[in-house]
């Protein structure tokens, strides 16, 4: 188990954290239950922005590129998942392509541009790229994503192929549904989990495959790839249009669980929200994006829902004073204080486990199975893995 | 390591596998099959119902959204028989008869809520509003700021069979092009605002006017823009012209050059929360205000007040029209109940979107009451054309055809000579109800049948 969680590059342990990988997965719904959040919604939201995530991760953890601008591939990806359902057909199949196409498009013509720097300036110009996606979306192309209202569906929506089978949904509005199943609450998150699951298996070839190499060694040196002849623009362009679909894909699916496409999507917030993802969890790691991506999802729906009331009934067995006492302090890190308690969590684990929560695993895992000065000389390669560009 | 990326065997394998999953997917079905028990969503089955309170926590409405739940949590208190009730006391029907509410919980049930963050995003308000419907299980979500996130929220509350009573939203949307079945408002919106300024306008400042309007550019700004340009041209204003600034800006000086030059007399800012406050300081600050064109003095009109943000804005709203949905100093029975229970718990008055929230919470407690069920069709029809008083805007109706309420606006203007902080605003000006009422038809939109959730 401990090569499986330390990455060993094995045939069989990739099998072996892939099974896992989606036992917990679909196991999702019972093992979460205890922590409060085995309840649907935010089951898909794990899957999706894990897909999200581990698409990112490609390019930062891999590429070692870091791109301050991928919201904006997942909000292309709504509107079109969106628009599909408006025109076409309420089959996720259709919106998923359709998403996935335009945002590998806009992924080429981005990508295209902003590879021709690196580093910050690369950052940089991702981040005006989402930015004028994000205000084109707010209000220049209103006529296309109905501005700040959301992209929502509406009755008289042509679905032109669904017309065609003599689909009729009725008076109400339509929700997404895989050839008779609707796509909403655990068939829904069902859908999202094995697209995860696949998501997943592909991220793991890709790290393994000769192209991955390329991509880890474009990471260490560009500058020696270049001198020995390889031009190394085509492969970094291939890995933005990768984790941009990715991006497109969990875009699609969040129009698919929820058909409604908003701008804020695409602000420049959500993007930097799976930098923290893939960072908080590990870049370069395979399960680390994931794990970032399900704790800040976490927070976010479950921390901001307490209350000082909740509070009080929690600590209702301690003397007066000292509960009242007690719920003054937690309630600055609950509620609409949520966003402190996740910063000190990210401060934390950036201070003392720079690569992330993976790194924390690979620690304890090398305390129980090692000897001690074994376990030393161990650490060193785990520190190269420090998504420092 | 491994040589080759892809082997025939391995593509195999992997579509057997995820062939595998796809079947296990198929099989938890089970878990929705408990759904079907009930015979509406989120049925309460024991002592207690709870409500969800989903309002701006952080973000640029956090102001409001604060004072929301304040009023919420007001609500309940009220609603349970705890406190003095509020305006529980001066809530009567059509026929004068008194509310079906006893201080008794609704229907016996007690009522516990749950609370969210909005973030002003409708991503998150609709996740935080599937969390209170699907885990929490409750029977009605309330709250918001910002009319994008009402809309989404109001979608999102059809689509699962829940009631959504909207707190702050002021668009002509939320009851216009977006309308639901299951969602309803109390808030007057940009039409209303429109048709009382107009005339207050005209007597104050003539009827010769020509007005520049500076519009936050987003759909609220736009229908805002829209029906107060309508109805000033009405009264024979002109309008010079009609510029869109982007949300959030900040500094807002580049705009307001441009006013200087143009032959306008008067400046109308579509501005809502920090926007507006940043907005109108400047333009005061620029001496727009002491300005005389066309041998008229120079005017600023704000279409949306609040209490809060004119707070903000200190004493550049001095002398400055707008209008509002409800203000503390109004001195009807209810509203002075209100003033007085909310004073008594948190120390300072409700702000108008307080108010809206509370009475939206009473309306529905009321409805269900009256129905005797939480059944979201059941409370629909008991809301549709509903006739009340006492809720601090006289008497009230909340109209079938597209669920808005229609009731008196309220024109203010900012207090030249202010008694207290919070004593910013004067009315003016208590636009009849007849006056701003309108056709359902024109917004266009449908409400759809309604939806028990299940």
């Amino acid at each position: 188990m401990n090569k499986v969680l330390l990455g060993s590059e094995s045939k069989r342990s990739d099998w072996i954290l892939l099974v896992a990988f989606s036992i917990v997965v679909l196991l999702g719904p019972y093992i979460l239950a205890p922590f409060g959040a085995g309840y649907p919604d935010l089951l898909q939201r794990f899957a999706i922005f894990g897909i999200f995530a581990i698409g990112f991760n490609i390019l930062l953890g891999l590429t070692g590129y870091l791109s301050f601008g991928h919201a904006a591939f997942l909000g292309v990806g709504s509107y079109t998942a969106v628009w599909s359902f408006k025109l076409l057909s309420m089959n996720p199949i259709l919106a998923l392509f359709f998403a996935m196409l335009l945002a590998g498009v806009f992924a080429v013509a981005i990508g295209y541009i902003c590879l021709r720097r690196a580093g910050i300036y690369f950052a940089i110009l991702t981040l005006a790229f989402a930015q004028m996606s994000y205000n084109l979306a707010y209000s220049v192309l209103t006529p296309i994503t109905n501005g700040e209202t959301g992209l929502q569906l509406s009755q008289q929506d042509p679905r032109a192929i669904d017309a065609l089978f003599g689909r009729d949904y009725g008076a109400a509005l339509p929700v997404s549904d895989l050839f008779g199943i609707e796509m909403t609450g655990y068939p829904g998150f069902y859908f999202c989990g094995v697209i995860l699951i696949i998501a997943f298996y592909i991220s793991i070839r890709i790290f393994r495959s000769p192209f991955g190499m390329k991509l880890r060694a474009i990471k260490s040196n560009q500058n020696r790839l270049n001198y020995v002849g390889i031009n190394t623009k085509p492969y970094m362009l291939v890995a933005f249009v990768i984790s941009g679909m990715y991006a497109g894909l969990a875009g699609g699916l969040m129009a698919v669980t929820d058909p409604l496409a908003g701008a804020e999507r695409m602000q420049w917030t959500a993007s930097g929200e799976v930098v923290l993802m893939t960072i908080l969890g590990g870049a370069g790691t395979l399960l680390g994006p994931v794990l970032g991506a399900g704790i800040i999802k976490y927070f976010e729906n479950i921390f901001s829902a307490f209350n000082e009331a909740l509070l009080m009934e929690t600590f209702s067995f301690l003397p007066a004073g000292l509960q009242e006492t007690l719920v003054a302090v937690l309630s600055l890190f609950v509620g609409k204080g949520w966003h402190l308690t996740l910063g000190i969590v990210f401060m934390l684990i950036v201070i003392f486990l720079p690569g992330g929560l993976m790194e924390g695993f690979r620690r304890l895992v090398n305390l129980f199975t090692r000897p001690p000065d074994q376990g030393k000389s161990e650490r060193a390669p785990a520190a190269q893995a420090q998504p420092a560009e | 390591m491994t040589k080759k990326t892809l082997s025939r065997r391995t593509v195999l394998k992997a579509g057997a596998g995820t062939t595998a999953f796809a079947l296990a997917g198929s099989g938890p079905f089970h878990f929705i099959r408990d759904a079907w028990a009930q015979d509406y969503r989120n049925a309460p089955t024991g002592s207690t119902v709870t409500l969800g309170f989903n309002v701006p926590q952080t973000g640029p409405y956090a102001d409001e959204g604060a004072d929301e739940l304040r009023a919420l949590k007001l609500a309940a208190k009220h609603l349970n028989g705890e406190g003095d009730g509020g305006m529980l006391n001066t809530f009567v029907y059509k026929n004068g008869e008194k509310t079906a509410l006893d201080g008794n919980g609704i229907n016996g049930k007690k009522v516990e809520f749950v609370t969210g963050d909005t973030q002003t995003k409708s991503d998150a308000a609709r996740a935080s509003a599937k969390r209170m419907i699907e885990a929490d299980g409750v029977v009605m979500v309330t709250g918001g700021s910002s009319s994008g996130v009402a809309v989404a929220v109001q979608g999102l509350c059809q689509e699962m069979g829940v009631i959504f009573m909207s707190g702050l939203t002021h668009s002509n949307d939320t009851t216009g092009k977006d309308k639901r079945r299951n969602g309803f408002r109390h808030f007057f919106n940009s039409y209303m605002s429109g048709a009382a300024l107009g005339p207050v306008l005209a007597n104050a400042y003539g009827t010769d006017r020509v007005a520049y309007h500076l519009t936050a550019d987003y759909n609220w700004g736009y229908t805002t823009e829209e029906s107060v340009k309508q109805f000033t041209e009405a009264q024979g204003w002109e309008t010079a012209a009609a510029v869109r600034t982007p949300l959030g800006a900040g500094d807002f000086s580049q705009y307001i050059t441009p006013v200087l030059n143009s032959d306008a007399d008067v400046l109308v800012l579509n501005h809502y929360g920090k926007d507006m406050v940043n907005s109108l300081t400047q333009a005061v600050q620029f001496g727009l205000l002491d300005k005389q064109v066309n041998g008229k003095q120079f005017q600023v009109v704000v279409p949306l007040y609040s209490r809060l943000m004119a707070q903000g804005a200190g004493d550049a709203v001095k002398g400055i029209y707008g209008s509002t949905n409800w203000h503390w100093s109004l001195d009807d029975e209810g509203s002075k109940a209100f003033v007085k229970s909310f004073g008594q718990e948190y120390g300072f008055p409700p702000s108008q979107a307080a108010h809206t929230c509370y009475v939206q919470a009473l309306l529905y407690a009321d409805a269900c009451q009256r129905a005797g069920t939480f059944r979201p069709c059941a409370v629909v029809e008991e809301l549709e054309d509903f006739e009340f008083d006492g809720l601090g805007n006289g008497p009230t109706l909340y109209r079938g055809a597209d669920h808005q309420c229609f009731k008196d606006v309220l024109v203010v203007k900012g207090k030249e000579n202010p008694e207290s902080e919070f004593d910013v605003l004067e009315v003016v000006e208590v636009t009849p109800v007849e006056k701003v009422t309108y056709d359902p038809e024109i917004f266009g939109g449908q409400l759809g049948p309604c939806n028990d959730g299940v």
